[in-house]
Parts: C-alpha cells; sequence; structure tokens
C-alpha cells in the first residue's frame, strides 16, 4: 500500500484504529442529541469554471463561494429542525482554510451552536473523511449529517468513507430522518422509488432533496453568528488516495439544427437517422 | 489484473447499471469476478457482460455496511487490486466503505476507462471533467450509469458460492413506495427523456408530456421550480441541486435552460429544445431545436412517432 508522503506503518496504525469502537460504547442514547454537521464551500451555482497553472488548479478568481446546498439546504436545517425536537447541540464541522471561515459564518448563522475547522486543505474524499472521522471519534455525537454530494467534486463519498471509519451504519440519499429511542428512521432513494430505513444509533446520513426546506438566516442570526465559537485545529490523521492530474473543459457544443414547429415528422427523422438516438 | 465487480441484481438477474460496472471492468483488461449478494439466476447476465465467474451469497443482506465486508473479502479472496461498482444508489453506500476496509484510493462516477492508474471523471456539475490519478495499489471506482455500453458477447460464467463474515446488520429495510405508477426507467439510468418546465403554465398540463414519454418510452423530468411549486414529485427535478442524469436524447419543453439546469443534463448525448422563446439558452446547449409552442409541438411529436411507429 502507497499513500503519498505518509509511512504504511502509519497508515496501517490509522486503519487499526477505525476498529476501535470505543466511539460507538460512549454515545449518549437520552433525549438530548448531539448533532455533527459536515459544511463544505463550494462555488456559487452560476461559476464560470475555468483552471489554471496548466489545468492543475481551479481558477478562483472572482468565483463567489457559498455552503454546497445539500449541506446547507438538507443536512444542516434537519439537523437544526431534529434538535428543536428533541433537545441537543448542532456543531458543524469542515475540512478546510481560512477561505471557508465565510461559509462557516453563514452555517451558524442559520442556527448552528457551534463550528469546527480542521485547518487543510482536502486532497480528495479520504482525507477529508478520515480527518472527520478523526474528530467525530472522540466527539460522541449521535448522528452525523452530510450532503448528498458536493458540487464541485460530485463525489457522493465522504459520508460513507466517514461511517466506514466510525464503525456505524450509513443512511445515504436520505430524503427524511427522524429520531427515536435510539434508532433513525428514514427515507432513502432507491431504485425507481423510496425505501424506508431504521438504522441503530450512531449512525452517518447524507442528506438528498426533500429532507427539509431552506432556511433563509434572519438578522438575529447574522448578528449571533459573529460571537459563536469557530474553533479552528490543526490536521490529525489524515491520509489521501487520489490526486487531480489535470482539469479539462468539455469540448464546445456544435451549433442547434432548427426544425420548423409544423414539421415534427422532420425532427424524428432527424433523431432516427442523423442522431440515431430514437 | 484482477478485478472484484460487486453486481446488484433484481428479481435475480444483474442490473443494467450493474452489468455496465463489469463491461467496463473488462474493457479495463482485467479478468473480471462478479459478486452478488442475494437473488441470483444462473449468472445473472454477469458472464455475457464480460465477467469469468460469479461469486454468489445468498444472504439477503440489506445494510451495506455489511455488503462492504463481504465485497472486501471477496476481493481479498480474488487478488483483485481493483474492485468497480456502479454508481447507483447501492453503489455509493457500498464502495466508499469498500475503499476504507481495503485502504483504497477511489474515483466515484468514473466516466472513462482506467488507463495505468488514471481515470475520467465530471466535476463541477458536468461542467468540467477532471483527470485523477489513483496513488494506492488498490483501487475503487464506480461507473456513472449509461456511461457505458453492456457487452453481450461473453459465455456465461461459472457460479461458486462465497461466504464471509458480514459482521452484525445495523440497518433494516422495513418498506419500498415505488415512484412511478407507469414502472419506467429510474431517471439516473433513463435512455430515454421527457422534460417540461414553467412554460407549461400548471400541473394540470402535463398530459401532453406523459403522452410524449410513453410514445416514446421515455421517462419523465421537470425543471427545478415546477417541482418546488408542487406541479410534479421531487424525484422528477433533475439538474444541479436535483438528479443528474445521461441519457442519449432529452427533450425540454418550456424550460429556459438556466446554467443550474444544464448542469444535471449537459452529459446527455443529445439534446432537444421545444421554446417559445427563440433566445432561451437552451438552445445554445442543444443539438436540435424547434422555436414554438410547446402546447402545439408536442402532440404533433407524439402523433408523428406514433404513425412513424
Ligand atoms: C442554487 C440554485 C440551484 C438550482 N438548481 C436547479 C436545478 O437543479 N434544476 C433546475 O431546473 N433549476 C435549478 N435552479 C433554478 C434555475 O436557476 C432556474 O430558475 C430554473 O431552472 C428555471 O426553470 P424553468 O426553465 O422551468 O422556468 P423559466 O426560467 O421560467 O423558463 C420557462 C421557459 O418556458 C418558455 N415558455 C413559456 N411558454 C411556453 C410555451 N407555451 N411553450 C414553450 N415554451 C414556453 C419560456 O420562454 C421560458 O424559456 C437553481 C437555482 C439556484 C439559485
Ligand atoms: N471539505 C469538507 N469539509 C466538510 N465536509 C465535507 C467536505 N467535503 C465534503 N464534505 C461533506 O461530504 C459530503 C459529500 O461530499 P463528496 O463526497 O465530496 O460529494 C458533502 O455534501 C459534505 O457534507
Amino acid at each position: 500500500m502507497h499513500f503519498r508522503g505518509i509511512e504504511s506503518s502509519v497508515l496501517t496504525y490509522l486503519w487499526g484504529s477505525f476498529d476501535v469502537v470505543i466511539w460507538a460504547l460512549e454515545v449518549n442514547h437520552s433525549m438530548t442529541m448531539k448533532f455533527l454537521v459536515c459544511i463544505s464551500k463550494a462555488p456559487d451555482t452560476t461559476s464560470r469554471i475555468a483552471f489554471t497553472e496548466g489545468d492543475t488548479q481551479f481558477d478562483a478568481n472572482g468565483v463567489q463561494f457559498i455552503v454546497n446546498p445539500y449541506d446547507e439546504w438538507y443536512a444542516l436545517v434537519r439537523a437544526l429542525e431534529l434538535k428543536e425536537q428533541h433537545g441537543g447541540s448542532v456543531t458543524t464541522i469542515t475540512v478546510g482554510e481560512a477561505d471557508c471561515d465565510p461559509v462557516i459564518r453563514k452555517a451558524l448563522a442559520i442556527g448552528a451552536d457551534d463550528a469546527l475547522r480542521i485547518d487543510a486543505n482536502p486532497q480528495d474524499a479520504l482525507h477529508t473523511a478520515s480527518l472527520i472521522a478523526h474528530h467525530a471519534k472522540q466527539g460522541g455525537y449521535d448522528v452525523v449529517l452530510c450532503g448528498k454530494e458536493t458540487i464541485d467534486h460530485n463525489g457522493s463519498v465522504v459520508g460513507g468513507m466517514v461511517a466506514e471509519m466510525l464503525d456505524v451504519a450509513y443512511i445515504s440519499l436520505a430524503t427524511s430522518l427522524d429520531l427515536d429511542g435510539g434508532k433513525a428512521q428514514a427515507k432513502r432513494e432507491a431504485s425507481g422509488g423510496l425505501e424506508t430505513v431504521e438504522a441503530t444509533l450512531p449512525v452517518v446520513v447524507s442528506a438528498a432533496k426533500g429532507m427539509a426546506e431552506q432556511r433563509i438566516p434572519n438578522m438575529r442570526g447574522i448578528m449571533a453568528a459573529r460571537t459563536k465559537p469557530l474553533n479552528v485545529v490543526p490536521a490529525e490523521g489524515g491520509v489521501q488516495g487520489t490526486a487531480v492530474s489535470k482539469f479539462e473543459l468539455p469540448p464546445a457544443k456544435g451549433d442547434c439544427k432548427m426544425v420548423s414547429a409544423d414539421a415534427p415528422e422532420e425532427l424524428v427523422r432527424l433523431l432516427r437517422e442523423e442522431a440515431k438516438v430514437l | 489484473m484482477n478485478c472484484l465487480t460487486f453486481v446488484p441484481t433484481k428479481n435475480g438477474q444483474a442490473t443494467k447499471a450493474g452489468l455496465e460496472a463489469v463491461s467496463y471492468a473488462k474493457q479495463c483488461g482485467a479478468t473480471v469476478t462478479a459478486l452478488v449478494v442475494g437473488e441470483l439466476n444462473g449468472d445473472g447476465g454477469a458472464g455475457a457482460a464480460g465477467a469469468s465467474k460469479v461469486l454468489h451469497m445468498g444472504d439477503n443482506l440489506q445494510d451495506e455496511g455489511q455488503i462492504a465486508r463481504v465485497v472486501a473479502a471477496a476481493a481479498d479472496a480474488e487478488g483483485a487490486t481493483l474492485v468497480v461498482a456502479p454508481h447507483d444508489h447501492i453503489g455509493r453506500a457500498v464502495a466508499p466503505r469498500v475503499a476504507v476496509r481495503m485502504g483504497a484510493g477511489m474515483v466515484p462516477g468514473v466516466t472513462g476507462l482506467l488507463q495505468g492508474s488514471e481515470v475520467k471523471k465530471n466535476v463541477f456539475s458536468g461542467k468540467a471533467m477532471a483527470h485523477v490519478n489513483i496513488e494506492t495499489e488498490k483501487k475503487v471506482v464506480t461507473t456513472t450509469p449509461n456511461a457505458f455500453g453492456v457487452a453481450s458477447d461473453g459465455a456465461a460464467a461459472s457460479v461458486e458460492a462465497f461466504a464471509a463474515d458480514a459482521g452484525e446488520a445495523r440497518l433494516t429495510v422495513k418498506g419500498f413506495e415505488a415512484s412511478s405508477e407507469d414502472g419506467s426507467v429510474p431517471l439516473p439510468e433513463a435512455v430515454r427523456v421527457v422534460s417540461a418546465g414553467r412554460g407549461l403554465k400548471g400541473p394540470e398540463h402535463w398530459g401532453i408530456v406523459e403522452e410524449l414519454a410513453q410514445a416514446m418510452q421515455a421517462t419523465k423530468a421537470c425543471s427545478r421550480p415546477v417541482s418546488d411549486m408542487g406541479w410534479r414529485p421531487h424525484h422528477e427535478h433533475v439538474g444541479q441541486t436535483g438528479i443528474t442524469i445521461r441519457p442519449d436524447l432529452y427533450i425540454a419543453a418550456g424550460i429556459s435552460g438556466a446554467i443550474q439546469h444544464l448542469a444535471g443534463v449537459n452529459q446527455s448525448k443529445v439534446i432537444v429544445a421545444i421554446n417559445t422563446d427563440p433566445e432561451a439558452p437552451l438552445f445554445k446547449a442543444a443539438d436540435y431545436g424547434i422555436v414554438g409552442d410547446a402546447f402545439e409541438v408536442l402532440p404533433k411529436l407524439t402523433a408523428a412517432i406514433e404513425t412513424l411507429g
């Protein structure tokens, strides 16, 4: 096994430690719930995507960053609703450098109690997940929520990796989530429909559309967010498995062939004979 | 190179996404062992798609944490350095766990073959591609549904029973609600999609969309405001914050083509735009276009398809 910059003995130690289930035993099963919400920053959905340094780096010049929509609209809001229902606390966790602080403040303005930033430039999903898991193991969280995927990496990977590292259940692509006596009940996306599932706590959940309604932070929330704790800790226990060697933009699209509104049979012919998709 | 491919099945047959994963692995030059957990008839179709062998564990495991243990154990038993799974709802829950168990670097949702240690995937919601180098000896990838073909020229594969310690179940499935009464192909796997937006003016007008979809054997989709307003169910919402699709044919009527909408559909092989506004941005992303009223064009298109058979 070879991870860049990490000796394999260290790695073996890390993998070994994922099997330790002390985390699960420490969890508090009373009705006061501890929520951890994974918040990532993503380029605004209208951003022009461009690359620099020989197409190896994302060009952040002039790009507005937002909270990854799945993390904000669904994971965070549902955690807040469940806290309102059961009591407890909502902590956010972000792997990133200081440029993440504005999006973390937004999560605090929406209602999270406190935030943790692990000071590292995330290299890949394994790296992000190992840093999150390292912290979560010590935190005694009942529910770790993340988004369905990041809109920049489009991975859908971090949540599953965290669950495995913590050795707990994982409900992926959940569209609803409720808690009841040490169990999580959820609906989740499945082929051609929704599955109803039940999992024992602690649990990691990835949040998809349907789980909650977006909340707009109000003035009081924005003011309060300024003084809520945003704790920055150095990166510990991170391992990496992949690295992007190059980005590429898709080839420019050819012209759109126009067909008269009175001749739909011509469109059908083109789709069949020219495009060969019918 | 030995590859273990995790193949989900439905009624004992491998799913299309599962077979795509098998054919993908074979095309990468690997000797492919397929792993099936649960019901299996014959080789489930895995042999024809390129698997030389099928490992079968009959237990109906529902917790993907358990499935991941079995996949990792099978990969180990086969000396596999590559694990492939489809990037569908099950693969997304299983593969990341397998990667952690195996100490493997993972690339989800690949769109190109693994060449050496490098593989291509879409990033920024289809607005760019990344070449990703997997730096570990063991590798895990998940294949984007409908991005790769299914081979059918392989021989039937031998089926061997497989047993492994799956650990305890911490998740159970209690029920299932089908989202489409008509039994159409789920959007992520759909080959043809008919979609409509706010231009349709109200949910009562969806009949013309349904008829076209039916005539084309297509799956229905919609833009985000349409699902937000409750005109259509959430599971039809495509785009950056909805479902990402990759059909051969995407027909969009009364959809302006906002950047967030395009992000979820721009990987379609052929895009057709139908819009009253010739300046609608969707025409810039489309291959074929009709400037016209959806209320007139859609029924005519349906009729044209029905007469041409
Ligand atoms: C963070 C964020 C995420 C988003 N994510 C998504 C997403 O995932 N998916 C998504 O779709 N949107 C998304 N959006 C919304 C997106 O920006 C657009 O608002 C939305 O796509 C517009 O939907 P529409 O095309 O149906 O409606 P409109 O933009 O209102 O377009 C309606 C179109 O119909 C045409 N029209 C009107 N009458 C007719 C007729 N009779 N026949 C034919 N054409 C007609 C009009 O010319 C117009 O082009 C997101 C927005 C944000 C800010
Ligand atoms: N750098 C990060 N910091 C905190 N959480 C993250 C980070 N990257 C990803 N996540 C979480 O993991 C989810 C899935 O990410 P991904 O696997 O990259 O698609 C996101 O929706 C976030 O909730």
